[in-house]
């Protein structure tokens, strides 16, 4: 037993650090450790750089440009990517669709959309749930119907991440809805955002931020040639994207990242003219959450060796989920609690990086409350917290 | 990075997990629990054949060199079978007194006995008003023409009543609380002077009180300096500890499971209702969370000082909190059953809420985590 990276991956490591330091741009990094507004252009050009450097395809292998890296190396890349304050790596084209065209996808449709999702032609978003379609995702009703060599596409998706800046989206559609079973009757298309009869409505989250959307498609138009694989097995590839290459679902390197800035919260607000990091009881909370996550973080260890070694993470993805979200979510109700008094101004404007007004209150305070109600969104997307339950109950515990 | 076992330690871990599974049924540890001394003497032997008293030991002194990895093998597989005999006390705690603290010729005629079965050990540190601090130590040792004599009070040592030599801490300077001035010394457990008061464990163990009064004690080491051979033993202890809850929390969460597979009511398994299943699930998870944390307590036994301890509380804490609630759920999932003296299950439980009363519970070890984190720590 060996707990430390080998002499390798601290190399890699180092590279990986040296490129944060000369090719991040300074600006969206001060924006992800300052909790600003991200626009288009920040994620545009933060990927940009990745991809100048063949770093944007992380999870893919090098034939279609990736890295090929491997599941350790993935992990000190998250890690660092967060220290550094590089924006997430937007998943829907990169480490979403990919996948599946890869594993699924024509000759022609590899050729045509692989190199486009690399060079950041196009942004993709995704179109899987729909009003009555959430944690049942298998019950959406977006119908699409053959005429020709086109499928007229009519339905709604909604929570659609981004989809205000995107040119692609990957849906799932019912094209047989008298399947015996309601997965049966599902298929896979890639739909131009520019076709006649889309629109994209936004959704004001609880945050006041316009990160989700509701698409509404009307008698749209389709090209067959835009299916992956087989008409009716689309929730195979559905599934397959799922369970692939679920990195970094423990969100080690973004708990790590906001639990320091958590601390120099604390170290910077007062109770009884003491810095509140110095409180007992503040303390042994933020304790707690830094124990939970040095648990954490060997846990998502010792899955990631496992997949080196060749095993395949099952319910383990579930339990990295669960632990992951509920840590990361307890880092920022105590961020929000720390603040005090000053959780409560809402300055929205304070959030755009030109913004150079006067802040309310500490300067780091305004996005603060703001992104502890975001925050909520983790145990309910990507599978429930509480479907997760329900995966390792059938999959691991045969309940 | 690698989590797998060498080859010796899956030979030792196959040696051991066999010995649990074939020759550590329930009603034999029952049997061994409800005996004077509170353990089996023939399964102590079986132990040192086995070589398992030598295991973390040097091989200088007869020892297999075995480090953090190998005591957790061990220990896990004693949590499976929820062993009663005294193996903190006698091979992880008080061996690795003598090995840390110990003369040369101490450690080779002491630990030799030891690890031949020959020769059980306590360590008799804690006190009435001490709780978990380990600089505790208001017990006195003072020299006269005739050796050291000690003079005071040891509470709750664990097996203690079944001691050959109980290794007492003792104050030759300084007050209560003083890391300074904490000497070592090994009592005889016929020297006159000493009272030896045991008694059963709510958890199947046994545990003594002890008075010295002017008992005669020969040092271990250097009188007076022992305060970082103690931390270092205890931090082995307390790795010893995460990694036997870590077995027993496997054993309960079967048991558990089992039982929510076969028990029925309203006509069918109660393991197919969602509000039983994702219990089920958070007990598994917790699980896993405190193996992590059992592992990296016992990687990092060789650690600098202030790593590894901060390691061990921290697992400390996420074993006691895992351990806790394991113990409460696998009770609360199985029902009426589980309140039974009968039923093996309860006894896991009941070692699984103690364990958090061993060497520091979640809220000192808490407090010592953060102390270690922010540099305050002494």
């Amino acid at each position: 037993m060996d707990l430390n990276f080998t002499p390798e991956e601290q190399a890699f490591r180092d590279e990986v650090r040296a490129f944060m330091r000369t090719d991040l741009p300074a600006d969206v990094a001060a924006k992800v450790k300052g909790g600003k507004r991200l626009t288009r252009d920040d994620h545009v050009r933060w990927m940009t750089a990745l991809s100048k450097r063949g770093w944007l395809g992380v999870n893919w292998p090098t034939e279609y440009g990736g890295t090929g890296w491997s599941p350790v190396q993935r992990h000190i890349f998250e890690e660092e990517c967060a220290a550094a304050g590089g924006p997430r790596i937007i998943a829907f084209g990169v480490n979403m669709v990919a996948p599946v065209i890869m594993k699924f996808g024509t000759a022609e449709q590899k050729a045509h959309y692989l190199p486009r999702i690399l060079d950041l032609t196009d942004w993709w978003c995704q179109g899987y749930s729909e009003p009555g379609a959430g944690s049942d995702l298998a019950s959406l009703k977006t119908r699409a119907v053959r005429d020709g060599d086109h499928y007229v596409v009519n339905g709604q998706k909604t929570w659609t991440t981004l989809g205000q800046h995107a040119d692609w989206i990957f849906c799932l559609v019912r094209t047989d809805p008298q399947a015996a079973k309601p997965q049966e009757g599902i298929s896979f298309l890639l739909i131009d955002m520019k076709t006649p009869g889309i629109t994209v409505r936004p959704i004001i989250l609880l945050d006041g931020e316009h990160e989700v959307n509701e698409v509404f498609f009307d008698d749209v138009r389709v090209p067959v040639g835009n299916r992956i694989g087989e008409e009716n097995l689309g929730w195979t590839y559905a599934k397959y994207l799922l369970t692939h290459e679920r990195t970094n679902i423990a969100g080690v390197g973004l708990s790590k990242e906001a639990l320091r800035h958590l601390k120099t919260i604390a170290r910077d607000q007062l109770k009884n003219g003491r810095p509140l990091i110095e409180d007992p009881i503040f303390r042994a909370r933020m304790a707690q959450i830094e124990i939970d996550l040095m648990a954490l973080e060997m846990t998502n260890l010792r899955v990631l060796a496992d997949v080196q070694a060749g095993g395949a993470p099952g319910a383990e993805s579930s339990i990295l989920k669960i632990k992951g979200t509920e840590v990361r979510q307890a880092i920022t109700d105590l961020a929000r609690r720390a603040l005090g008094p000053y959780a409560l101004p809402f300055q929205s404007e304070a959030l755009d990086g030109g913004f150079n007004g006067e802040p309310i209150g500490p300067g780091y305070a305004a996005p603060v409350a703001a992104h502890y109600f975001n925050m909520r969104k983790l145990s309910i997307f990507g599978g429930s917290n509480e479907i997760q339950k329900n995966i390792i109950a059938k999959a691991s515990l045969g309940l | 990075m690698d989590f797998s076992l060498s080859e010796e330690q899956r030979l030792l871990k196959e040696t051991v997990d066999r010995l649990v599974r074939d020759r550590y049924g329930f009603e034999a540890r029952q049997a061994a629990a409800a005996s004077e001394q509170g353990f089996s003497r023939a399964m102590w032997a079986t132990f040192a054949e086995l070589g398992l008293l030598a295991v973390p030991f040097p091989e200088a002194v007869g020892g297999l060199g075995g480090g953090g990895v190998d005591l957790m093998v061990v220990a896990e597989a004693f949590g499976r079978g929820l062993v009663v005999e005294p193996y903190l006390a006698t091979v992880v705690l008080g061996g690795s007194l003598v090995e840390l603290a110990g003369s040369d010729e101490q450690k080779a005629h002491i630990l030799g006995h030891v690890v031949a079965g020959e020769k059980l050990l306590a360590f008799a540190h804690g006190e009435p008003d001490g709780r978990y601090d380990l600089a505790h130590v208001g017990t006195r040792a003072e020299e006269s023409g005739d050796g050291w004599r000690l003079t005071g009070r040891k509470s709750v040592v664990i097996n203690g009543d079944a001691a050959d030599t109980l290794i007492v801490s003792a104050r030759t300077a300084g007050g209560t609380g003083d890391e300074a001035g904490i000497g070592l010394f090994l009592v005889a457990s016929d020297a006159a002077g000493l009272t030896v008061h045991g008694n059963p464990t709510i958890d199947g163990g046994r545990s003594a009180e002890v008075v010295l009064d002017g008992v005669a004690a020969e040092p271990l080491g250097e009188p007076g300096a022992a305060f970082p051979a103690i931390e270092a033993a205890v931090a082995r202890g307390i790795a010893a500890l995460c990694a036997e809850a870590v077995g027993a929390m496997e054993v309960a969460c079967e048991t558990t499971l089992d039982y929510l597979k076969t028990r029925k009511q309203f006509g069918r398994p109660i393991g197919s209702f969602q509000a039983l299943q994702h219990r089920m699930v958070d007990m598994r998870t917790e699980l896993e969370q405190a193996r992590s944390m059992a592992i990296l307590a016992a990687a990092k036994l060789g650690a600098d000082r202030v790593e590894r301890e901060r390691t061990v509380s921290a697992a400390k804490v996420t074993i006691g909190r895992a351990a806790h609630h394991v113990a409460e759920e696998a009770i609360q999932l199985h029902g009426g059953i589980a309140m039974t003296w009968e039923y093996a299950l309860s006894h896991y439980a009941k070692r699984l809420v103690m364990i958090d009363h061993l060497l520091g519970d979640v809220d000192f070890h808490t407090e010592r985590f953060i102390a270690l984190t922010d540099g305050t720590a002494a």
